[in-house]
C-alpha cells in the first residue's frame, strides 16, 4: 500500500514539476520548495492530485510544509490520512 | 532626500525596535543600519564607488535588504533580479549595465557563476552563506558584517540614480528602468500617505523584492519605521496565516492570483486577522466578485486597489471609500501626481472616452537605461515644454467624476501572476529550441494566474517533440512566471499579409473553445 502510494505520488512530481529541470531525481526527503519544484500554483495541483488520486479531503490546516514539502512528508501524510478513515 | 535616510533616520528613532522578522530571525532597525554600513564599506573597500552598478539576486532573505541598503550607502546603484532568472538573462543584464558587483546566495551561485563566464564587468561578488570562495572578486557576506567598516559620510545627492528595475520590453529584451533617488522618494511619500502608513504598521510581504511592489515594502516599511514581516512566496497560505495571527499584520500586500488563492480556501473565516488594516491589489485589476468576497473576509481591513506600472511605481489608487460606488475602477492619481487620459495626438479626451493613460509628477523614471528610443516612445513632451511625461502604453477611460478605468494595453505584454511577460522574448527562447519552425505566445484567461501563458507552435515532425519537451526547454532558459503552462502543436500558423505570423489571430484562435 506504501509502495503503491510512493510511487504514484513520485510519479505525478515527476511528470509535473521535476520534468522542467536539468535533473532526472529527487530524494525522497528533499524539500520541494526549496528545490525551486513548486510554487503556490503548483500546490494547488499537488491538492487537487491527492484528493483526486487518494480520495482525501484536505482542510486549509493540513495544506503546510509538514505534509506536503517532500515525497516523504507526502506518503507519510497520504498514508496517516488513510489510517484514520480505516480506523 | 536619499533613500538610504529612510533606514538611517528610522535606525535613530526607533533603534530597537525590530525592522525586519525575516524566517527565524528578527533584526532591528539599529541592527539592520549596522549591516548595511559594514556591507556597504566592504564594497566600497573593494572598489565600488558613486553610480557603480549592484546587482541584487536574491530570495526574499535579510541579507537582500541589508545588501539593497548597503549599496545605496556605497554611493552605488542597485538593480534586483529575480532569482528564478538564468544564468543567460543575467548575464544580459549585468552585461546591459556594466555592473561591477555582484550580490547573491549559496543557493543561486551555480547560475551566477555561469553567468559571471559571460560577464567580464563583474569585479567584486558577494555571497551570502557561500561554502567556500569559488565565484571571482569573492567577498564573504559574513566576514563583511562582522568586521567594523563605515560607509562614505557623503555617497551623493538624491538626483543620483538609486535603482535599475528590469521589465520586460515588447522587442524581448528587457529594459532598465532608472529610478533617482529622488524618484523613489517621491513615490514612497506618495504611497504611504494614501495608505497612511505609521511606525504601528507591520506589513506582511510575499512578494518577490525582485518586483517594485514587493521591493516598496521594504522601502516603505523603513521610511515609516514599520516593521517588515519578509516572506519566500505563498506556496503555503496557511503558513502566512499564521504568520500573520503572529506578527498581528496590520498590511498585506496582494496580487490578484494570491487573492484567487485565498478565496479558494475552505476553512478561512471572516474576521481571523483583527489586526488588519489594510489590504492592497495591484498589477491586474481583481474582479468585483472577489473584492465583495476579500472585504467580507477581512472586515477590519480597507482594501485599495491600484494600478502602476514600473515606469513611475504607482500611477492611481481607488479612496477604499469609493469601492462600494466604483468596483472596477483603479482610482484616481496618487497624491502629489496627476494622471489622465489622451487621443493620439496627446490632448486630453472626454470622460468615457478611450485613449492612453499619461502619468505626471516626480515618480516618473528618468528613462531607459542606455535605449534613447524606447525613452523617446514612453517620456514625450508634456503640457509645459521644459518637462517630459510618461506614456504608459496602457489604455484607459474616465468616468464623470474623473475615476480611471483599465481598458487594455496597446501592445501584446501579457500580465500573468502579476508579472508582465514578453510574448516575444518567450518566442525567441522557443525558436532556440530545435524543431520549431513557428511560434507565438499569447495569453489566455485563467481564474488564478489571471492569464496563463500559451505557446502556439508548429514544429518539425521529425523533431518529434511533445509539450513536456516544450516546457523543459523554456524551464531552462525563462524565469518562472514565463513558462508556457500549455502548449498547443499546429501544422502551421496563421500569418498577415506582410507573411508575419499573426499573434492577434492566433490569440482569437485561443480563446475559442476548442475543437
Amino acid at each position: 500500500m506504501r509502495a503503491d502510494t510512493e510511487r504514484k505520488v513520485r510519479k505525478f512530481i515527476e511528470e509535473n514539476f521535476l520534468f522542467r529541470e536539468d535533473r532526472a531525481v529527487i530524494a525522497d526527503a528533499e524539500s520541494l520548495i526549496d528545490a525551486g519544484l513548486i510554487d503556490s500554483t503548483g500546490v494547488l495541483e499537488l491538492v487537487a492530485f491527492l484528493e483526486g488520486e487518494f480520495g482525501l479531503r484536505m482542510a486549509d490546516a493540513e495544506i503546510v510544509p509538514e505534509n506536503l514539502d517532500s515525497i516523504r512528508a507526502i506518503v507519510a501524510f497520504v498514508e496517516g490520512k488513510r489510517a484514520v478513515v480505516a480506523a | 532626500m536619499r533613500v538610504e535616510q529612510f533606514l538611517t533616520d528610522s535606525a535613530r528613532r526607533f533603534g530597537d525596535k525590530v525592522a525586519l522578522v525575516a524566517g527565524d530571525a528578527r533584526i532591528s532597525y539599529r541592527e539592520l543600519d549596522r549591516a548595511s554600513d559594514r556591507l556597504a564599506g566592504a564594497l566600497v573597500a573593494h572598489g565600488i564607488a558613486r553610480d557603480d552598478r549592484v546587482i541584487v539576486f536574491m530570495d526574499n532573505c535579510r541579507e537582500a535588504v541589508v545588501a539593497i541598503f548597503a549599496a545605496l550607502k556605497a554611493g552605488a546603484v542597485f538593480s534586483p533580479i529575480n532569482p528564478s532568472t538564468k544564468a543567460e538573462k543575467l548575464a544580459y543584464v549585468i552585461n546591459n549595465c556594466r555592473a561591477r558587483a555582484l550580490v547573491t546566495q549559496e543557493r543561486l551561485r551555480a547560475v551566477a557563476s555561469a553567468a559571471l563566464a559571460e560577464a567580464p564587468s563583474i569585479e567584486v561578488t558577494v555571497v551570502a552563506g557561500a561554502r567556500e570562495p569559488t565565484l571571482r572578486g569573492a567577498v564573504s557576506f559574513e566576514a563583511a558584517l562582522a568586521a567594523e567598516a563605515q560607509p562614505p559620510g557623503n555617497p551623493g545627492i538624491d538626483l543620483d540614480l538609486a535603482m535599475l528595475v528590469y521589465t520586460s520590453g515588447s522587442t524581448g529584451f528587457p529594459k532598465g528602468v532608472m529610478m533617482t533617488h529622488r524618484n523613489v522618494v517621491a513615490a514612497a511619500t506618495s504611497i504611504t500617505t494614501y495608505l497612511e502608513n505609521t511606525p504601528d504598521d507591520v506589513i506582511l510581504n510575499v512578494l518577490p523584492i525582485s518586483f517594485d511592489y514587493g521591493l516598496y515594502q521594504v522601502l516603505m516599511a523603513a521610511k515609516v519605521g514599520a516593521t517588515l514581516v519578509l516572506e519566500q512566496s505563498f506556496a503555503f497560505p496557511q503558513a502566512i496565516f499564521a504568520k500573520m495571527t503572529a506578527e498581528r499584520v496590520t498590511g498585506l500586500p496582494l496580487v490578484p492570483t494570491m487573492a484567487a488563492i485565498i478565496l479558494q480556501m475552505r476553512d478561512l473565516k471572516p474576521g481571523a486577522f483583527p489586526h488588519l488594516r489594510y489590504v492592497t491589489n495591484t498589477a491586474a485589476a481583481l474582479p468585483p466578485a472577489h473584492i465583495a468576497r476579500l472585504q467580507e473576509l477581512f472586515p477590519t481591513a480597507r482594501l485599495y486597489s491600484m494600478y502602476g506600472l514600473t515606469e513611475c511605481k504607482r500611477c492611481t489608487y481607488l479612496p477604499p471609500a469609493e469601492l462600494a460606488r466604483r468596483p472596477g475602477s483603479v482610482g484616481i492619481a496618487i497624491p502629489g501626481t496627476e494622471a489622465y487620459v489622451v487621443d493620439e495626438h496627446g490632448a486630453r479626451v472626454a470622460p468615457g472616452v478611450v485613449g492612453e493613460l499619461v502619468i505626471r509628477g516626480a515618480h516618473v523614471m528618468k528613462g531607459y537605461w542606455e535605449n534613447p528610443e524606447a525613452t523617446a516612445r514612453a517620456l514625450r513632451p508634456g503640457p509645459y515644454e521644459w518637462e517630459k511625461v510618461l506614456y504608459t502604453g496602457d489604455l484607459f477611460r474616465a468616468d464623470d467624476d474623473g475615476f480611471l478605468y483599465f481598458v487594455g494595453r496597446k501592445d501584446d505584454i501579457i500580465k500573468t501572476r502579476g508579472e508582465k511577460v514578453s510574448p516575444k522574448e518567450v518566442e525567441n527562447a522557443l525558436y532556440a529550441l530545435p524543431g520549431i519552425r513557428e511560434a507565438a505566445v499569447v495569453g489566455v484567461p485563467d481564474p488564478i494566474l489571471g492569464l496563463a501563458i500559451k505557446a502556439v507552435v508548429a514544429a518539425d515532425p521529425q523533431a518529434n517533440l511533445s509539450a513536456h519537451d516544450v516546457i523543459r526547454h523554456c524551464a531552462r532558459h525563462l524565469e518562472d512566471f514565463m513558462v508556457p503552462k500549455m502548449v498547443e502543436f499546429r501544422a502551421a500558423l496563421p500569418k498577415t499579409e506582410s507573411g508575419k505570423i499573426s499573434r492577434r489571430q492566433v490569440a482569437a484562435d485561443a480563446l475559442e473553445p476548442a475543437a
